[in-house]
């Protein structure tokens, strides 16, 4: 009979190769899954993981792997402090629309005129929304203690709804024929999010989300308030013993994730995408916590994480007009992995041992 | 604007139709929550149940065996749940989003060839004489048989958590597992079939949408209502009979809402469409300043290690 023993600690070891064992059980269970479709699932893997990096136009996809990846971990860096203090934010996708709205209203209030500080005030404002939408569940949870899961998530409907309206009246581009969304930025020099190195994908989004991962790691590690957040939650009943408020890392926690989830739809806006319009928002909130996950919520992780998660997205498209491969079969496989990586972690806590019935 | 196209009676009666899937998905949550477990992946188990009630209907032509395949499908899905938090210890709250964000993909995946059919009518359950009475007879009595079911559903459960034993050790493991362990009674089984029941619950509720409220089948079609039927369970501070106070509430917003839309209120479309969530938030805020009546176990894990 198989028994679970608790470890005294988790086991370091385990805590860096789960990921990866999680990793190739999707591809084996999502290969499983390809087949069913009638799909070859060697064949299917390889589109997705092989093709993007190595294939015959990785040329053209290796620069999407940062356009992808830069707002996944940008996201994916603020959910996982708050996750890391037991303080839930599922409404980043919510956050990111908010802070593409008040990113691109800010430039184009500014429409038509050219100036160098046109950009960085959209960022602020970006910041500054993603922050916005952020502290309402962060203040109703310190207020009232409301659950900041329900209403994050709530505030999701409410931010798609605005988008919507945003396209379709405040921000709908006067000469844009009655077609709903916003002039496109592309074509508006002084608030467009341009590629700093050209033809790398390399944009300002995804400088910020480097540099995301450099503040959270050094934060984490060698600052009071990151030790705070990790005493939050690995013993909560320490943290409340010493000098911790949790108010206050509930405001910091929830604001950060928001503002990154901001910058991250404004450089989005801005730059790939172009313009507002009602589908701008692609589920890379949602996406994100998978990546804070499948990165083991540490900064590091989570870059490779994001990348990673990029190239499902690549390789998924990839895989649709190649081999006919359902997109959704895609958000299946990205669902998949998260199941595993929670599965497999009962390896880190845990040792499964074969015990022998003995007579009662 | 044109309030006189409202009919208060049809109003009341298509409350009752919009309350009826989150009153379903609630009263299984809520009895998940009474074991001490949370669930949060009921919006990805409605839309697989939505979807699989959808498809069995399709293909059969009978929207009771569509209903019954909308539970099973409900049910399986959250069995990967109840795997991942009760036998390999994973975190709720992250198995929960995992659960909606598989489900999500699950349901467009399987859904995919069924975009745009109309399911065959599920029949109208009609009393004869008491569906004629005026007023009553439409708000109340002119309904399908998942409407009434939601209500003994909603009877059934009050009954059970109170009067029967199984309904005591339930309620024993929610509040303290280790004392129901020590008594000798099965934690791990116990809020397995629990999280089973909340699946069947939140399956057939998803499919209530896609069968009859809407009727047809389109992605992510429950568009929040799981979300809304977990709010449902705060808001009633975990008692069945307010879940369906709760639930009408919501469903009347909803209504009203659309009604308003459709007699061209002068409020923009968008800004009335976000009411239900907006209302939600507002009923979260009153209703968690009492905290007293949560399971005391509420979303801990446990292990037997003794």
């Amino acid at each position: 009979m198989l028994k679970l023993e608790k470890r005294p600690q988790p086991s370091k070891a385990y805590a860096y190769t789960t990921p990866f064992l999680a990793v190739l059980a999707t591809m084996f269970f999502g290969g499983l899954l390809f087949m069913a479709l009638g799909k070859n699932p060697i064949e299917a893997i390889l589109t997705i993981f092989w093709e993007p990096l190595f294939g015959e136009f990785a040329f053209y996809y290796r620069p999407q792997l940062l356009v992808k990846g830069g707002p996944l971990i940008l996201i994916a860096i603020g959910l996982s402090l708050g996750f890391k203090a037991g303080i839930w934010n599922i409404g980043a996708e919510g956050q990111y629309i908010v802070g593409a709205i008040c990113g691109a209203g800010a430039g184009l209030a500014f429409y038509p005129m050219e100036a160098w500080f046109i950009f960085p005030i959209m960022i602020l404002a970006g910041a500054f929304g993603g922050w916005v939408w952020a502290m309402i569940p962060a203040l109703l949870k310190v207020k009232f203690q409301t659950n900041e899961i329900l209403v994050s998530l709530m505030l999701v409907y409410v931010a798609e709804q605005l988008l919507a309206s945003m396209s379709l009246g405040l921000l709908k581009n006067p000469e844009g024929h009655g077609f709903p969304g916003s002039r496109n930025l592309k074509d508006y020099p002084s608030a467009f999010n341009e590629e700093i190195i050209t033809g790398s994908g390399m944009h300002w989004g995804v400088l910020a989300a480097f540099i995301a991962v450099i503040f959270a790691y050094v934060l984490l590690n060698r600052h009071m308030l990151g030790y705070s957040i990790r005493l939050t939650g690995e013993a909560p009943r320490a943290a409340k013993f010493s000098s911790v408020n949790p108010a206050r890392l509930i405001l910091f926690c929830l604001g950060t994730s928001g503002a990154l989830a901001g910058l991250a739809g404004m450089f989005e806006v801005s730059g790939p995408a172009g313009q507002i319009s009602i589908d701008f928002n692609v589920g890379y909130g949602f996406t994100a916590i998978i990546v804070a996950f499948l990165g083991r919520l540490h900064p590091v992780g989570i870059l490779f994480a994001g990348l990673l998660m990029a190239l499902t997205y690549i390789g998924g498209e990839i895989a649709q007009s190649n081999l006919g491969l359902p997109g959704a079969a895609i958000q299946l496989f990205q669902g998949m992995l998260l199941f595993f990586l929670l599965a497999v972690d009962l390896l880190t806590n845990y040792r499964i041992k074969l015990v022998r019935k003995e007579a009662a | 604007m044109d309030f006189s196209a409202i009919n208060p009676a049809l109003l009341l009666a298509s409350l009752l139709v919009a309350a009826t899937p989150i009153l379903i998905a609630g009263i299984g949550e809520l009895v998940v929550e009474r074991a001490g477990v949370l669930n949060l992946g009921v919006e990805g188990m409605m839309i697989t149940g939505a979807v699989t009630g959808f498809i069995v209907t399709i293909e059969t032509g009978s929207p009771f065996l569509g209903f019954l395949a909308a539970c099973a499908g409900g049910a399986a899905l959250s069995f990967l749940f109840a795997v991942l938090t009760q036998l390999a210890l994973a975190n709720q709250v992250a198995s929960g989003l995992a659960l909606t964000l598989f489900g999500l993909g699950l349901s467009s995946l399987m859904g995919q060839g069924y975009v745009g059919l109309k399911p065959p009518a599920s029949p109208k359950l009609d009393l004869p004489l008491i569906s004629d009475i005026p007023f009553f007879g439409t708000v109340l009595f002119s309904h399908d048989a998942v409407v009434y079911f939601g209500f003994a559903l909603v009877a059934c459960v009050w009954a059970t958590l109170k009067f029967t034993r199984v309904g005591l050790v339930l309620r024993a493991v929610g509040e303290n597992h280790d004392a129901a362990h020590a008594l000798g009674y099965k934690v791990v089984r116990m809020r397995i079939l629990a999280i089973l029941f909340g699946g069947a619950c939140a399956g057939l509720g998803g499919a209530y949408i896609s069968l009859i409220r809407v009727p047809q089948w389109t992605e992510g079609m429950t568009a929040g209502a799981g979300w809304i039927a977990l709010a449902l369970v705060v808001f009633a501070s975990w008692k069945p009979w307010r879940v369906l106070l709760g639930a009408w509430l919501f469903g009347g917003v909803t209504v009203l809402q659309l009604n308003l839309q459709a007699a061209g209120f002068a409020i923009p479309v968008e800004y009335l469409s976000m009411s239900p969530y907006i209302i939600t938030i507002v009923v979260l805020v009153i209703m968690s300043a009492d905290k007293s009546r949560a399971p005391a176990s509420l979303g801990r894990p446990f292990h037997a290690s003794s």
